[in-house]
């Protein structure tokens, strides 16, 4: 393997946003004719290092080599020029144009332009790596899969040798993945060199030669695929469990809340977000809820909450004090609230969901409940002193408390809005990755709101990234993968490498073999 | 019957003009995502800056020469048009200002300047009285020399004076380049989605001031038409009226085509006129017909929104500034 | 091919401010309208052989040397506080209602209507009354049906409200035909001039105090509406970020219509003030364009109304002192609107300057060629 030629190599690479450190002193090389695997979990640096080959960011330090001289990769045009091509995850599409112009777009290759002559073009590229797509098609009447495979078609057409996908079957159906691997090989055979990002097990071992993994931003290390298993993958990506003290009581005597019966959920692609869901929510424990990112945890949390629509399933919630029975499904936030509900969620997405940064802490603390009583008026007295106690109580970093939510820090955020979703006193607390960019303190401090809340007898349902947050804090941990639900794990007896197996097995269509 | 319909037609050409030069220097200025409301405002000033430069060289006491004639306030308009269209892009593409704020204080701002100096520009001079260039607007009406000799046919399309032709020239060109050229692909996809075109190398900033500066002198042509060919070389406080306005509806109207504008503005200028043409009208039918354009234009707009047909659409990134910003 | 090139930041960055610190803004915007009073003074210069000096005082005097003079600048204020006020809720609400224009007029319309129609059939207040409501109701019906297709089918509302206001022009071309006193003259002359049917009563021998204080009520209400009513919080939401208005269940089209009709009321409001309370009359252009620089001051004025207030008398103050000097001078009218239009472009790029930082590249030279 290593007598082929070095495509890229890069040395000691430094990136870091604000205090975030996203890459630390990577090294990295990728060979001509060779499909590399870049493996590891949200947030491990994956695509940060990919997007400073590709031109998108600048390293901090650090130096890239290309066919083995060192280059400084400024712009997409910088990179094109250097035939690399990337391949992001959200398309860079011009949705009412044609496959044709959106391949030819910003390219002057000081010939008359002529889209006859470059669709003939591209059909011969076509032709050598066998893609199926009509040119004179439009984007918008693509399918994700159609329009993945223009974005490959635009990098090629570009002259790219080196190409980089990221991600590249997040959104492909176990087929559409079929023939992607298919042609990447097709690349490969001639002589290309093929980077792809991915967190799948399963894809890394059919379709790469060699795998890197990267954890934390840093670089593990790199083998070639035919001496790699999938335990050995697993544990370079999620290191050695690190205990983080967090103290857990034993859940007291946990009843069935909310129970999830076979839901099911499509988005307009037709692509499932979710896949016959079923499990149960318990009072008095934390449910923890692990997956890669984007495997359908927001659907799930929306769709309790009365955001999602549903395509069939039941969400029964059990009234402990009445023992009534409610199905939530399709029901607006607002018929829940009316039904004696009191389900609090504090959304993955802070400052665009859950606060309106522009207004003031006492504002956003009346996000959810303005509506009460029969004035015309605001009440503002309430909400007020409320936003004085999350203050004090959590210790929130703040002028005043009419300081826009905007200009605290990310972890102050938070305060607000968790101080917020639990004075609301829930019986069910739902939270999406509520320590995400968090610093320690803050990070603990929303770990004991949260056994608090568990500890009150409220059934907490925590997404979360971190595995070992998940294994220290959580009672339960489900598994979900692609929508479906992998499996459900005892927290205080599994291990990193069992919970990181589940998450990246996909069950069923599987890709190869 | 046929004289009448024929003249009709011509009426409608000639109304039509003004609004084809600008709705296609508008469709260019918003296929780069720019809403440009001052579009009417540039209008104006593309008028006055014409008047403004034919009067210095008409009353400058030289001899005249018919091209020149022809050719100073010509480059005036455009220069003024231009002027107007930078102080749009500096305020929204580099300054990221509302594009609606900006444009509507540019059109206020243009139609002022317009009857300002219409209104005063021989009394700042100090010859006072109003202005009249007989012979620049003599030189813009100079139709082709046989345009007589053939009967209806001449009359009704050989007899206008060069700037109806460019209009149809233009707009066919504006066509042409948006469709099959590459800086026409670029520059469509910069109003779509300018943060694709960024990356794909093209300089959307760049793109942005061209096609509105380019844009704007086009629509400043359909103001130097007006004052010079169809009034005939001078200036009546808002005389222009609301053409402007309509020029933005004709837009619309148009789907963002220049070349279906060509038959849109004929039909608009139709519209405009129509009840002069209608026997028997009383006058207060005749406000009512001079509603059409508008309401066929909403028309319009709610079909196109009913039916979602997606090129039918405005430019996607219609009014909105863009900002790449580094994470 | 070498392509080992260093690193160079580019010579400006541009940045967001987190949030612009209030005294800072504060100088921008005044540091901004001193630039724009100067060109302006400056371009009266160039035209003419005034003394800028006295462009400022003659100014002044226009606005304020008689009493008459600073009612005449009062009223014109508050008309256009009264239509910005109009606007305001909806672009609160990021729904660009370019049709305020045509709502006053509508508005404009059904009051000159009630006041031909009606005159000599009612007692006075009631008549003034029913004039009232038939302005308020028919102002929300024009803004509201741009509004329903806009939640229905999401019809671009910017370009169908804009045409909207040339329908209602027509509209009112249309009526004037039938109005038209004396006969030929296509105007409408001063309406009920013997009875004063329908006119808004003088108070205290001054006849726009009506008008002002309604304004000043609509300014005080809009303020609280918007500030401490639970329609005002669900505007706010909405306008910020329609997926939180999801998250805590706003009907987002509801909201959306209803605060229409409440931009349309208003709109219908000042048309009732401009034909009831001022001109006794109606043309097609008894808005007088107030609908467009009304956009303008709610934006400049950034939705707030006290500000509206000021921003309002900043622009009426300059284009009736501009009037003076046109006058004076014997220029053309003209002159007010190329001031207003210097002003608001030197408002709205300082805007810039207040939420954005600008950084040059630091002191080092740029040598190294």
């Amino acid at each position: 393997m290593s007598n082929k030629p070095i495509a890229i190599e890069l040395k000691k690479i430094t990136k870091t946003f604000g205090k975030v450190v996203a890459n630390k002193d990577v090294d990295l090389t990728v060979y001509e004719g060779e499909i590399l695997s870049i493996l590891g979990e949200n947030g491990s640096g994956k695509t940060t290092l990919m997007n400073m080959i590709s031109g998108i960011y600048y390293p901090d330090s650090g130096q890239i080599f290309v066919k083995g001289r060192e280059v400084s990769i400024q712009s997409p045009n910088d990179a094109f020029a250097l035939k690399i091509g990337m391949i992001h995850q959200h398309f860079k599409l011009v949705d009412i144009f044609t496959a044709a112009e959106n391949i030819a777009l910003g390219i002057n290759d000081g010939k008359k332009f002529d889209l006859k002559r470059i669709s003939a073009d591209i059909e011969k590229i076509n032709t050598k790596y066998g893609f199926n797509i009509d040119l004179n098609k439009k984007i918008y009447e693509m399918s994700v899969s159609e329009k993945q495979t223009v974005e490959i078609v635009k990098v090629l057409y570009r002259g790219a040798d080196i190409l980089i996908l990221d991600e590249p079957t997040a959104v492909l159906t176990p087929q559409e993945t079929q023939r992607l691997f298919g042609i990447l090989r097709k690349m490969k055979e001639d002589g290309k060199s093929v980077v792809i990002i991915t967190h799948k097990l399963h894809e890394v071992m059919s379709i790469s030669d060699r795998v890197s993994v990267l954890r934390k931003g840093e670089y593990v290390g790199t083998i070639p695929t035919s001496e790699a298993d999938e335990s050995t993958l697993t544990s370079m990506m999620v290191g050695k469990k690190i205990s983080l003290d967090i103290e857990r009581s034993e859940p007291v005597n946990p009843v069935d809340r909310l129970v999830v019966e076979n839901i099911n959920c499509t988005n307009r692609e037709g692509v499932k977000l979710l896949d016959n869901v079923s499990f149960t929510v318990r009072s008095g424990e934390i449910l923890g809820i692990a997956g890669i990112s984007g495997s359908g945890q927001r659907e799930l949390l929306e769709a309790i909450a009365g955001l999602q629509k549903l395509d069939s399933g039941k969400i029964i919630y059990h009234n402990v004090q009445t023992g009534k029975e409610d199905n939530l499904r399709d029901k607006t936030p607002v018929q829940i609230r009316e039904l004696g509900i009191r389900l609090s969620f504090v959304p993955e997405d802070r400052l665009g969901m859950g606060l309106v940064g522009n207004m003031d802490i006492v504002d956003n603390m009346m996000l959810r409940s303005y509506k009460k009583g029969k004035s015309v008026f605001l009440q503002k007295k309430e909400p007020k002193s409320l936003a004085e106690k999350i203050i004090k109580d959590l210790e929130v970093v703040t002028p005043s408390s009419s300081t826009p939510v905007r200009r605290l820090s990310g972890g102050n955020v938070q305060k607000v809005l968790v101080g917020r979703e639990i004075a609301a006193s829930p019986t069910v607390l739902m939270a999406a990755y509520p320590v995400r960019g968090l610093d320690i303190n803050s990070s603990y401090l929303i770990y004991n709101l949260l056994n608090e809340q568990k500890e009150k007898g409220v059934a907490v349902v925590f997404v979360g990234e971190d595995l070992d947050v998940l294994i220290d804090l959580c009672d339960r941990i489900m598994v979900i993968g692609g929508g479906k639900i992998n499996g459900v794990v005892d927290a205080r007896t599994t291990t990193k490498e069992e919970i990181g197996l589940m998450m990246v097995k996909a069950k069923g269509g599987n890709a190869d073999e | 019957m046929i004289t009448t319909i024929a003249l009709f037609l011509k009426q409608a050409i000639i109304q039509g003009i003004p609004l084809l030069y600008g709705s296609t220097g508008e469709i260019i200025t918003e296929k780069s995502g720019n809403l440009n409301l001052g579009i009417p405002g540039i209008m104006y000033i593309g008028g006055i800056s014409g008047i403004i430069g034919g009067y210095l060289y008409e009353f400058s006491g030289a001899e005249l020469n018919p091209v020149l004639l022809v050719l100073i306030p010509l480059l005036s308009s455009i220069i003024g048009s231009v002027a107007m269209s930078l102080i749009y892009c500096v305020l929204t593409v580099t300054l990221k200002a509302n594009q609606n704020v900006t444009g509507l204080a540019l059109t206020t701002f243009g139609v002022g300047v317009g009857n300002f100096f219409g209104g005063s520009l021989s009394s700042i001079l100090g010859e006072g009285g109003t202005i009249s260039l007989i012979e620049t607007g003599k030189a813009y009406k100079q139709t082709l020399p046989f345009a007589q000799d053939l009967g209806l046919f001449g009359e009704v399309f050989l007899s206008f004076g060069f700037l109806a032709y460019a209009s149809i020239i233009i707009a066919i060109l504006a066509s042409i380049f948006l469709n099959k050229t590459r800086k026409g692909m670029n520059l469509r996809a910069v109003g779509e989605n300018p943060a694709t075109a960024d990356a794909a190398g093209i300089n959307v900033t760049a793109n942005k001031y061209i096609a509105t500066c380019v844009g704007g002198a086009i629509a400043g042509l359909g103001g130097l038409y007006f004052v010079m060919d169809y009034v005939g070389g001078a200036w009546t406080n808002n005389g222009f009226g609301d053409r402007g306005w309509l020029a933005i509806a004709l837009v619309i109207f148009a789907l963002w085509r220049p070349h279906t504008s060509i038959l849109g503005s004929i039909l608009f200028g139709g519209l405009y006129i129509v009840y002069l043409y209608i026997p028997g009208l009383s006058r207060s039918s005749q406000e009512i017909f001079k509603m059409l354009p508008y309401v066929v234009t909403i028309l319009v707009l709610i079909i196109t929104s009913v039916r979602k047909k997606r090129e039918h659409q405005p430019p996607q990134s219609l009014g909105l500034s863009y900002f790449r910003e580094e994470r | 091919m070498n392509n080992v090139k260093k690193r160079k930041d580019p010579l400006v960055r541009i940045s967001k401010r987190d949030v612009p610190v209030w005294w800072k803004s504060l100088i921008i915007r005044v540091v901004a309208i001193a630039l724009a009073l100067v060109v302006c003074a400056g371009l009266i210069v160039l035209v003419s052989d005034y003394n800028p000096l006295e462009v400022f005082k003659t100014m002044i005097e226009g606005n304020f040397k008689t009493e008459r003079k600073i009612w005449n600048l009062v009223q014109n204020t508050a008309i256009l506080l009264c239509i910005s006020l109009a606007v305001t809720p909806a672009f609160k609400m990021k729904y660009w209602n370019l049709g305020a224009e045509g709502q006053a007029l509508i508005g404009a319309l059904s009051t000159a209507a009630g006041m031909i129609y009606l005159g000599d059939k009612l007692p006075q207040p009631v008549l003034i009354i029913v004039m009232f409501v038939m302005s308020v109701v028919s102002g929300m019906i024009w803004a509201v049906i741009p509004a329903i297709f806009k939640a229905k089918f999401n019809t671009n509302e910017s370009l169908f409200t804009l045409m909207m206001n040339y329908v209602a022009t027509q509209l009112v071309l249309f009526c004037i035909t039938f109005w038209e006193n004396p006969k030929g003259s296509n105007t409408v002359g001063i309406i009920n001039m013997t009875t004063e049917g329908g006119w808004l009563p003088a108070l205290f021998d001054q006849k726009y105090l009506v008008n002002i204080l309604i304004v000043t009520a609509i300014t005080v209400i809009m303020y609280i509406y918007l500030k401490y009513s639970k329609h005002g919080y669900e505007i706010s939401v909405v306008g910020e970020s329609e997926n939180t208005a999801r998250y805590i269940g706003i009907n987002v089209k509801k909201v959306i219509i209803r605060t229409v009709l409440v931009s349309g009321a208003v709109c219908g409001i000042t048309g009732f003030l401009l034909v009831s309370g001022t001109h006794h009359t109606i043309t097609a252009d008894t808005v007088g364009g107030q609908g467009f620089t009304a956009i303008m001051v709610s934006w400049l004025a950034k939705f707030n109304p006290f500000v509206m207030a000021g921003v309002s008398i900043l622009i009426t103050f300059l284009s009736r002192g501009a009037g003076e000097i046109a006058t004076i001078l014997r220029l053309n009218q003209s002159v007010a609107e190329i001031m207003t239009g210097i002003i608001l472009f030197f408002i709205i790029g300082s805007e810039f300057f207040i939420n954005y930082k600008v950084n040059f590249r630091s002191g080092k030279k740029e040598g190294n060629k």
